[in-house]
């Protein structure tokens, strides 16, 4: 670990134009050179920039960590017809608000990024698509992509270079599942959005049939850096790769931490990727609320599941959540669940999401997801068997655990916080049920 | 055998240990059924695309290494995903495939509702022969089942009973990739997802009935068939539709000597997987009421159908206004339950008939043979009457024709597709056996020449041997006066018309079900049927009819025909074996053209 993750004293790259008047115009960005690492890349091959994304280590931050000059690199290079850049927007999953934020406050960072991928991949058109909720974004963001086209640095011949680019905003219906990123095509393309059957993968046959590739909206901010300031300093934040084990990819950059739940102060901090989690609610989030201890942390957005008390001291990198049974890093969105919450509220709750969101296209999430909220929904009904938590986590065994089982990842999701649930909280399972304890309201809206 | 890009390598893939050849482009299910493993599935069929979204297929693949080494993926894959390869390995029967089946099985059987015992798809119900080998016998739901409405009028032909739906979207695709009309669609999200149709836009395409044998369950359901008979009462018997020269495979099931359903079967030489509503609905033309039950034979001293006829002292056959036969004595009150076959009188009349006729003036005899008449029959008529003078005259009799090829899927605009990228065609000549009645006409008369073309104008042609055999009404004006104040007027047909009412002998025939032979369709490919019903009444098969007119000896028997056919005639030759498979046999190659 180096001296970077000596936290407090981190200098935000992602949020560093934060509060400043009119941080979201083109003319705040440029005054603050913005701009200086799209005239660069342009300068530069194609090969170059990819070369130089994947030397900086840089993973998705839209939940899966998939190196992202890998990623580019999957795109045919000498096709003619168009290439797409997709730009997921959609960020639904519970806890996340950092790609909010980054368009709210500085679309032009993550623009930019967008330009420069797009030109690294031979891309001819980006699709922006941003979840319908995200009304303010929207409109911040067609007024960012208007200025760009105005000065130049968008449509054709992009600052005089030989690249064109366009840019369409694409505003969803309020369905989680458009994040998933073949979900996010098809609805792209005017259709359900039941995820897609890979192969073939949206590199070779995605958007209209044609290669495409999705990326988050904080990592294209951190392409814009990394091409600014180069892989070296890039590595240099984060923490590296594991020498002994060839597998790991490594954890670097910033990260932008959605803190959120029973703390005093939720919010988003950007910190080196590796700080703890009890570090992030003591230090950053200003402690548990009303002087209460955290009994669960959900590392990043519910689909990873929860971390227990005892886990707290876990880096919150690619790797770290992985070693206490969750999922991953995800979109390291922390909520924090103090000591007199429920479990079985939490899960309930989590397999309500769930149910509701499942897209129903293959067998075991439409019903197993549904399946599980009801089972919750009885328990909280007062009317639990012991042997529930056993078929509970049968359920989550079928539905996403066993690699295969379904089409896209959804199901993984809902599968582990029942997962973590079980194992890390059976005995307070158990005794809400022998207890026979009922809810207020054992069924809320929108479950099934 | 095949032929990889490496050269004289045979594709081979292992199957559960056991290994089988496989094809250039089969998935795992394809080369499961190979080595007789049925892999379950749901979404997967075979005409249309793939979505692997059914899950049940899911099994574990492997590799073999070039040391012979056995490399398996680790996680479970969809058969109907997987593109087998030379040297794949596939298991179907590890624990973690049990486990996903049984699971999967469970996870639909939890909205399922319990209809079983009202459900029209039971004894041929996916879900239930596959809960049966691969799923759990109890069930752990103790929460309330999602309920749904139904949709009895989804579509004109189909009801869908929501809640048994399994959302294998068959049917979706089918709209959209085969009839092109799109109707049927997926409405609401997850688990409460329907099967339903846009306000007002109710399935009726003309390939709608289909969605019902592709629906594994009991969702869709054919309101024609409907709580009439359960399926294992029904014995299957494979057959051709006799609707349009494309000639389906079908099986018409029945029980109890009544056709309850036709039903497509799949080859790949004729027409694919399914079949068109007109035909697949229309047989109830078999059972109506309205059909010749008996043979009139009408004597000479009176023009009534109801006189008696005395034939060398022998018993009296009278004809009441029914044309049924009854015998003499019943008249005097005493109730004769003797059946009395009217058939050998009536046909060795029609023989002798035919015989005079044809010495008064051979020219001046016409057969007209109907489109819908099997190749054997036609072949046997007409070998018979060229045999007894070669100046007797054969017509091809009118071709029924309605519109134009349907073609499909359709276009969002509903446009028909370019012929070569047709899918299915509804084609506009409505008889199954235009091309092999004209092949016999070539053959015995040198030219296929039309009974309209032959009667355009005058015609000299004053005895006539009818045969008709349509499903529906046939005789126009023209057709009538054409064959006006006839010598001799024979009819062999299954509905009376103008013609049977004032023919001198009337041969009750058979429909499609009640005899067998062979149909060849619009592009020459030569498919048999077989016998599904025995003929109504006293009806007789055209084949039996024209085995006794002509005298041959035995019953008459289509396979026999058909080898007798290919040493006669060169253009059938292929009918040498009599055997025409399950998929029929091209008479014509494709490179050939029809004309």
């Amino acid at each position: 670990m180096t001296d970077n993750i000596n936290s407090t004293k981190f200098e935000p790259v992602l949020l560093g134009r934060l509060g400043r008047p009119n941080s979201a115009s083109l003319a705040s960005y440029q005054a603050d050179g913005g701009y200086s690492a799209l005239r660069k890349a342009l300068t530069m091959t194609q090969t170059q920039i990819v070369d130089l994304v994947k030397d900086s280590g840089l993973r998705g931050r839209g939940g899966a960590g998939f190196p992202t000059g890998l990623k580019w690199s999957f795109l045919p290079q000498n096709i003619s017809g168009p290439i797409y850049m997709c730009i997921n927007g959609d960020e639904s999953e519970p806890g996340t608000f950092n790609n909010r934020i980054l368009i709210e406050e500085d679309p032009h960072q993550v623009l930019e990024g967008i330009v420069i991928g797009s030109y690294a991949t031979r891309a001819t058109t980006a699709y922006f698509y941003l979840r319908y909720e995200y009304g303010r974004c929207y409109r911040t963001l067609q007024k960012a992509v208007d200025e760009m086209y105005a000065a130049g640095l968008l449509g054709k011949n992009i600052l005089g270079s030989d690249y064109s680019l366009d840019i369409h905003l694409h505003r969803g219906a309020c369905a989680y599942i458009c994040g998933e990123e073949t979900g996010l095509i098809e609805s792209l393309e005017g259709k359900r959005a039941w995820p897609r059957i890979k192969p073939p993968f949206p590199a070779v046959e995605g958007a209209f049939r044609r290669p495409t590739v999705v990326n988050n909206v904080e990592t294209m901010a951190c392409v814009t850096h990394i091409v600014n300031r180069g892989a070296e300093w890039f590595k240099s934040i984060g923490v590296p790769k594991d020498p002994s084990n060839p597998r790991d990819a490594g954890s670097y950059g910033p990260k932008l931490y959605c803190i959120s739940g029973h703390v005093n102060k939720p919010g988003l901090v950007e910190l080196p990727l590796g700080v703890t989690a009890r570090e992030l609610i003591d230090q950053h989030a200003g402690g548990v609320w009303k002087g209460r201890k955290a009994k669960a942390v959900v590392p990043g957005g519910i689909s990873m599941g929860f971390m227990s008390a005892d886990e707290l001291d876990t880096p919150l990198d690619f790797a770290g959540p992985g070693r206490v049974g969750c999922l991953g890093l995800g979109t390291a969105a922390v909520v924090v669940i103090d000591d007199h919450t429920s479990m079985v509220d939490v899960l309930y709750n989590c397999c309500r999401f769930f149910a509701h969101e499942s897209c129903g296209q293959c067998t075991p999430c439409r019903e197993g997801t549904a399946w599980s909220t009801k089972i919750l929904e009885r328990m909280r009904a007062g009317r639990g068997k012991i042997g529930d938590i056993d078929l509970l986590l049968e359920i989550s065994g079928s539905i996403g655990t066993m690699p295969g089982t379904t089409i896209c990842g959804l199901a993984d999701g809902a599968a582990w916080p029942i997962k973590n649930a079980i194992q890390k909280f059976r005995p307070e399972l158990e005794e809400y049920i022998r207890s026979g304890r009922k809810a207020e309201a054992p069924q809320l809206a929108g479950a099934h | 055998m095949l032929q990889t890009k490496e050269a004289a390598v045979i594709a081979t893939a292992k199957v559960n240990d056991i290994e089988v050849d496989i094809g250039p482009r089969e998935n795992a299910i394809q080369v499961a059924r190979k080595a007789g493993v049925e892999i379950p599935h749901y979404c997967w069929h075979e005409a249309l695309s793939v979505v692997a979204s059914c899950r049940m297929c899911l099994i574990e693949v492997g590799e073999t290494k070039p040391d012979g080494t056995i490399a398996m993926g680790g996680k479970l894959v969809p058969a109907c995903q997987t593109p087998v390869k030379h040297g794949m390995v596939i298991k179907t029967e590890t624990a973690k495939v049990v486990t996903a089946q049984a699971m999967t099985l469970e996870f639909l059987l939890l909205n399922h509702p319990l209809d079983c015992s009202i459900c029209d798809q039971a004894g041929e119900c996916y879900l239930q022969d596959y809960t049966f080998k691969f799923g759990k016998a109890k069930s752990r739901l103790n929460e309330p089942k999602i309920q749904r409405i139904d949709k009895y009028h989804i579509g004109e032909q189909i009801a869908l009973f929501t809640d048994r739906c399994v959302m294998c979207t068959r049917c979706v695709r089918f709209t959209r990739e085969i009839s092109g009309t799109a109707e049927l669609q997926v409405v609401a999200r997850g688990s409460v997802e329907e099967i339903d149709v846009f306000p007002g836009m109710p399935c009726n395409n003309k390939l709608a009935g289909n969605v019902v044998d592709l629906c594994p369950v009991g969702a869709l359901c054919s309101k024609d068939f409907l709580y009439k008979k359960r399926v294992w009462w029904l014995k299957s018997q494979k057959s051709v539709c006799p609707g349009c020269s494309t000639g389906c495979s079908i099986e018409v099931d029945q029980n109890d000597n009544q056709v309850y359903r036709l039903r497509p079967r799949a080859n790949p030489l004729a027409q694919g997987h399914f079949m068109c509503d007109e035909g697949r609905f229309g047989f109830r033309y078999i059972q109506d009421a309205r059909r010749l039950r008996t043979p009139i034979l009408k004597t000479s001293s009176t023009q009534s159908p109801t006189a008696e006829s005395k034939m060398n002292g022998q018993q009296v056959v009278s004809l009441n206004g029914n044309g049924q036969a009854h015998s003499e004595t019943a008249k005097n009150g005493v109730s004769d339950l003797a059946v009395i076959d009217p058939w050998p009188t009536v046909i060795a009349a029609a023989r002798d008939k035919i015989r005079s006729a044809i010495k008064i003036n051979p020219s001046d005899f016409a057969a007209v043979l109907s489109p819908m008449m099997s190749v054997e029959e036609a072949y046997l008529l007409a070998a018979y009457l060229k045999g007894l003078d070669a100046r007797v005259r054969l017509l091809l009799g009118p071709i029924p024709t309605f519109g134009v090829d349907d073609r499909y899927p359709k276009s969002a605009s509903g446009s028909a597709p370019p012929s070569d990228k047709a899918k299915f065609t509804i084609r506009a000549e409505k008889c199954p056996n235009r091309m092999g009645v004209e092949m016999i006409l070539r053959h015995f008369q040198g030219a296929s020449v039309p009974f309209e073309q032959a009667t355009a104008g005058s015609t000299d042609i004053k005895a006539w041997y009818f045969v008709g055999g349509y499903s529906q009404g046939w005789v126009t004006e023209k057709i009538a006066k054409a064959v006006s104040h006839p010598t001799l007027l024979i009819v062999q047909d299954i509905f009376p018309s103008p013609l049977s009412m004032h023919a001198d002998i009337v041969l009750a025939s058979a429909a499609f079900t009640e005899r067998e032979g062979s149909y060849v369709n619009y592009a020459g490919l030569a498919q048999a049927f077989q016998v599904a019903t025995r003929p109504i009444g006293d009806a007789r098969a055209d084949g039996r009819i024209l085995y006794e007119l002509t005298e041959r000896r035995g019953l008459f028997n289509a396979a026999v025909v058909r080898k007798e056919i290919s040493e006669v005639i060169p253009a059938f030759r292929r009918f040498a074996s009599g055997d025409l498979g399950l998929n029929g046999v091209r008479l014509i190659d494709p490179k050939e053209t029809y004309s």
